[in-house]
């Protein structure tokens, strides 16, 4: 029974896993960016909270209120002044610019915030766990995690193909110029996929925040987690990023199990594998 | 036109003046340790290494179109065969450069075949996910150190030179002869048929596979080339260190961040932009280094501002306003009766 303990907890943290994946899948589907810096804007969401929560006295997930429209205003903004300027058929502009921003965000924190690891404090949510017998338990707050990752997963997926926002996105990726002859703003769409990803960013980060301690160095670990559930899911397919997520969250798991020293090599070897075996992912697009 | 018409030359008088220069410079910075103090010496063996490296990248990225971000991973691979390979296997230093290389050569074939499959910037986050395994593998490894690492024993660091100031000065023309090594072998590559290959496939790869060039194999010559480039300059920068650790073997920012700004603030594509961006790189850092985290926020600042307002980096702006380079690369084709060189290229 240990090691359904430990398949279940690896498939929870897998749905945080799935949350940095969707923004990264988001923007690359609709303007195929890679955002380097997606680690650390985890990681400044995290750092927001904690301003918020420090400075106001509210509880981590009601920061939520504020620190979503606040990525999300970072976003827009950030795409239109900036990310705008990199895209084109050249994929060096948008990476260099991304890893400078990266560079930027590392290094402010550490300027704001010193190297020190922080947490948010979320109080009895933190150890609240359900018995379920036989060595298995399910902690509030990871299975608070794995909701939530379903709910955003869900609710982008109907974003995607239930609205005009979202017939929108899907126009701008298929054909930018086409798109921008029947009326759409490409700028404008460009910006609204950034905020409405560093918006799912902000909830990953704090949900992140109040489960681990974090310091400024922690972003590019996250970025390549979620990038790994993009792959390993399959591109374009967000149910597919969150069983890559899960994927990833088990792997881990497993791994840490046999040797503590083994959780992210379990991880990543798992991704190889995928890349190796199944270079199109485990659960390739099929529509849209 | 018969083909024996038709002669193709690279350098006009200006290049080969400024080669000379060029050769006037080295020969000066090979004697430096009879001018300069330790720490020049020191900080000049820093420079060439990352002139090294950046001129590494540029190749593959400027050249190639392989936009890697995990070059870190042969740096670390070629920091920690060193220590392997004299701790372990009682190799004497010097030679465990070469052979460093030759394992980050062989080791990246495995690592092609993978991330060869991914395209752009998948491609690009494949490699730092391998370089990921590369750095955990290493702090498996309890002979060295484990994940906290370990210094060159002394029995080791003598072996290169008795005296210390012998072994400084041994380091430091390591440094250089790599560096100048590094730049030849990537000046005759691209005037070979695969500088011509190169030169198709980053104009339009599609054209250029129609024409015969077989894309795959040429990217994974200069795949090869670099990893093992890569993987000597970085037994290299942990002989000059005399510690490693698999963070610092492995930084993603040391080794790939800054090298990839240090290439593009001097200018992309080209083989002196990776020089005049290190010189950049550490007049930065000798200004601001008192400032702590803020020269790397600058650093990030200005290879942004750089990228967006002039992508072609200092150096191609410098091209561009004069028509010069200092290691010819540009065809000029000469035709045998009027005498007269004309550019193939504008």
């Amino acid at each position: 029974m240990e090691w359904v303990n430990t398949i279940v907890q690896g498939v929870l943290t897998g749905g945080l896993y799935a949350m940095f994946a969707a923004g990264l899948s988001l923007i690359f589907g609709v303007m195929r960016l890679v955002n380097i810096a997606h680690g650390d804007f985890i990681v400044l969401a995290a750092y927001l909270a904690l301003v918020v929560t420090e400075t106001t006295g509210l509880d981590p997930l009601v920061s939520l209120i504020v620190v979503v429209p606040m990525m999300a205003a970072i976003g827009y903004v950030l795409q239109r002044g900036l990310l705008n300027l990199t895209l084109g058929d050249d994929l060096l502009p948008p990476l260099l610019v991304t890893f400078g921003l990266s560079v930027i965000i590392q290094n402010a924190l550490l300027l704001k915030f010193t190297a020190d690891s922080r947490r948010l404090q979320a109080g009895a949510l933190e150890v609240a766990s359900w018995d379920l017998g036989q060595g298995v338990s399910i902690g509030l707050l990871p299975l608070l995690q794995f909701v939530a990752a379903v709910v955003v997963i869900g609710a982008l997926q109907a974003l995607f193909y239930r609205t005009a926002f979202g017939r929108a996105f899907r126009a701008t990726s298929d054909d930018p110029a086409v798109a921008q002859l029947m009326g759409l703003d490409n700028r404008h769409v460009f910006a609204l996929a950034m905020a409405l990803s560093l918006a799912v960013v902000a909830i990953a980060g704090v949900l992140l925040a109040v489960r681990a301690n974090f310091d400024p160095s922690i972003g590019p670990a996250r970025l390549i987690f979620g990038f790994e559930a993009v792959i390993i899911g399959g591109l374009g397919n967000l149910w597919g990023t969150l069983a890559g997520g899960i994927v990833l969250g088990v792997a881990q798991a497993t791994g840490a199990k046999l040797d503590p020293g083994w959780q992210l090599l379990a991880g990543h070897l798992a991704f190889l594998l995928v890349l190796a075996v199944k270079p199109e992912g485990l659960f390739p697009r099929i529509r849209g | 036109m018969s083909a024996t018409a038709v002669q193709v030359r690279f350098a006009d008088l200006r290049s080969e003046i400024s080669l000379a220069a060029f050769a006037t410079l080295v020969v000066a910075l090979a004697f430096a340790p009879w001018w300069g103090g330790r720490d020049d010496l020191r900080l000049l063996g820093d420079i060439f290494a990352h002139v090294a490296l950046a001129s590494l990248w540029n190749l593959l990225a400027g050249y190639a179109g392989l936009v890697s971000v995990g070059q870190q991973a042969f740096v670390g691979l070629g920091g920690y065969m060193l220590f392997a390979l004299t701790i372990l296997a009682d190799v004497p230093p010097l030679w465990a450069i070469p052979l460093a290389g030759l394992v980050g050569a062989i080791a990246s074939i495995p690592v092609a075949a993978l991330v060869f499959r991914l395209r752009g910037h998948y491609f690009a986050i494949g490699t730092w996910v391998v370089a990921e395994v590369f750095r955990l593998l290493a702090s498996q490894v309890s002979a060295l150190g484990g994940g906290s690492g370990t210094s060159l024993p002394a029995s080791v660091v003598t072996a290169i030179a008795e005296t210390r100031a012998m072994r400084e000065f041994v380091v430091y023309w390591i440094a250089l002869a790599l560096a100048v090594a590094i730049i030849a072998l990537i000046l005759l590559l691209l005037r070979s048929r695969y500088g011509l290959a190169l030169t198709a496939i980053r104009d339009n790869e599609l054209a250029a596979r129609s024409n015969g060039v077989d894309v795959i194999r040429v990217k994974l010559v200069i795949y090869v080339f670099t990893a093992c480039g890569t993987a000597m300059v970085g037994a290299l920068i942990f002989l000059q260190k005399l510690r490693i650790s698999p963070d610092a073997a492995f930084s993603v920012n040391d080794w790939t961040a800054f090298v990839i700004f240090i290439t593009v603030i001097g200018g992309i594509g080209r083989i002196e932009g990776p020089i005049i961006g290190t010189i950049v790189f550490f007049a930065l850092r000798q200004t601001l280094a008192d400032q702590g985290p803020v020269y790397l926020l600058m650093l990030g600042a200005v290879a942004i501002v750089v990228m967006l307002k002039a992508p072609k980096g200092i150096w191609g702006v410098i091209v561009d306003k004069l028509d010069w380079q200092i290691f010819p690369l540009q065809r000029r084709v000469v035709l045998p009766p009027a005498q007269n060189p004309t550019r193939s290229s504008p």
